[in-house]
């Protein structure tokens, strides 16, 4: 974090710069939409520019991109929890939930059981 | 007794209790927003039809340009304070806190035209997530506010007996705030674009 006014009044023009970037990118994402993409292109390009923009948030309004290293290590952590989350959803479409590792529910026959 | 490391880093962490716990706090948050995300992709991935152009672009935007200009003049608060400048730190703070107060107004009317319409959370899966993540996002506004309001009035006293410690939560505010930005940015393109 800085603490000397120089290096604060340095930093304010790179918070405007950001800020004006941030709304051109706004503005790109806008445009994007109107060409009618195919789904997964549109996607795709949608979260690249979001993530482009998260990015600028989280590396200078919010000074990641000089933090001490415990705040590097939280946030690294979460990513992971975060991206574990993620897939979570993936066990319940295949339905391994509640079933041994090795041991995947055999469908039952017509008319078995009940 | 004074509790320590409000202002001076603690020797181990090298970080000020408050900066830490936030970043811990946010962690929590994205794992929150995590969840609703990872709903959205599943109830979006099993649904045989997904439906397009049912928000309007032009508030979703107007409200991302709201959002990006108040996480602006929040930073801008904390740098004027940074630099010894209450009357400015206070006015950005406030514009910050207007800006806020607009972004729900707009959400309002966008809410009240799909529920005019009978258009609630249970017409469909769509509008059930939509309503939930932007729901949520909304009490997240409505909490920065809280917190800002209380940093301009009866907590702006603190910049006379503990100044460091007010310029530290104006930071910790702001990194709340930004998070709350951070979130309406992947929130626009994946429900008003998508």
């Amino acid at each position: 974090m800085h603490a000397d006014p120089e290096a604060i009044k340095k930093s304010i023009r790179s918070y405007m710069f950001i800020g004006a970037m941030l709304l051109v990118f706004t503005g790109i994402t806008v445009a994007v939409n109107q060409f009618h993409l195919a789904v997964p292109a549109a996607i795709t390009l949608a979260l690249i520019i979001a993530t482009i923009k998260g990015s600028m948030v989280a590396s200078v309004f919010m000074h990641l991109s000089h933090e001490k290293k415990w705040i590097y290590g939280a946030l690294l952590l979460t990513v992971v929890f975060f991206v574990v989350l993620l897939f979570l959803p993936l066990l319940t479409v295949k339905g391994g939930i509640g079933t041994p590792i090795g041991h995947a529910p055999a469908h039952a026959a017509p008319g078995e059981g009940h | 007794m004074e509790i320590p490391y409000t202002v001076e880093p603690r020797p181990d962490s090298g970080l000020a209790n408050g900066k830490l716990g936030i970043w811990l706090f946010l962690a929590s948050e994205v794992m929150l927003f995590g969840a609703l995300f990872s709903t959205y992709i599943l109830l979006r991935v099993g649904a045989t039809e997904w439906p397009h152009g049912e928000l309007s672009v032009k508030l979703g935007a107007i409200n991302t340009v709201i959002l990006i200009c108040s996480s602006v003049t929040m930073v801008m608060a904390w740098a004027s304070l940074k630099l010894n400048n209450f009357s400015k730190g206070r006015l950005y703070l406030l514009v910050t806190v207007i800006l806020a107060a607009v972004f729900l107004v707009n959400k309002y009317f966008e809410y009240a035209d799909h529920l005019a319409r009978g258009e609630g959370p249970w017409h469909s899966t769509f509008l059930a997530i939509y309503f939930t993540l932007t729901g949520l996002h909304g009490l997240h506004i409505i909490g920065g506010i809280v917190v800002m309001l209380y940093l301009l009035g009866p907590g702006a006293g603190m910049w006379k007996t503990h100044q460091e410690q007010y310029v530290n939560r104006i930071e910790y505010t702001g990194l709340y705030w930004h998070f709350v930005d951070l979130v309406w940015i992947f929130l626009f393109p994946v429900l008003y674009l998508l």
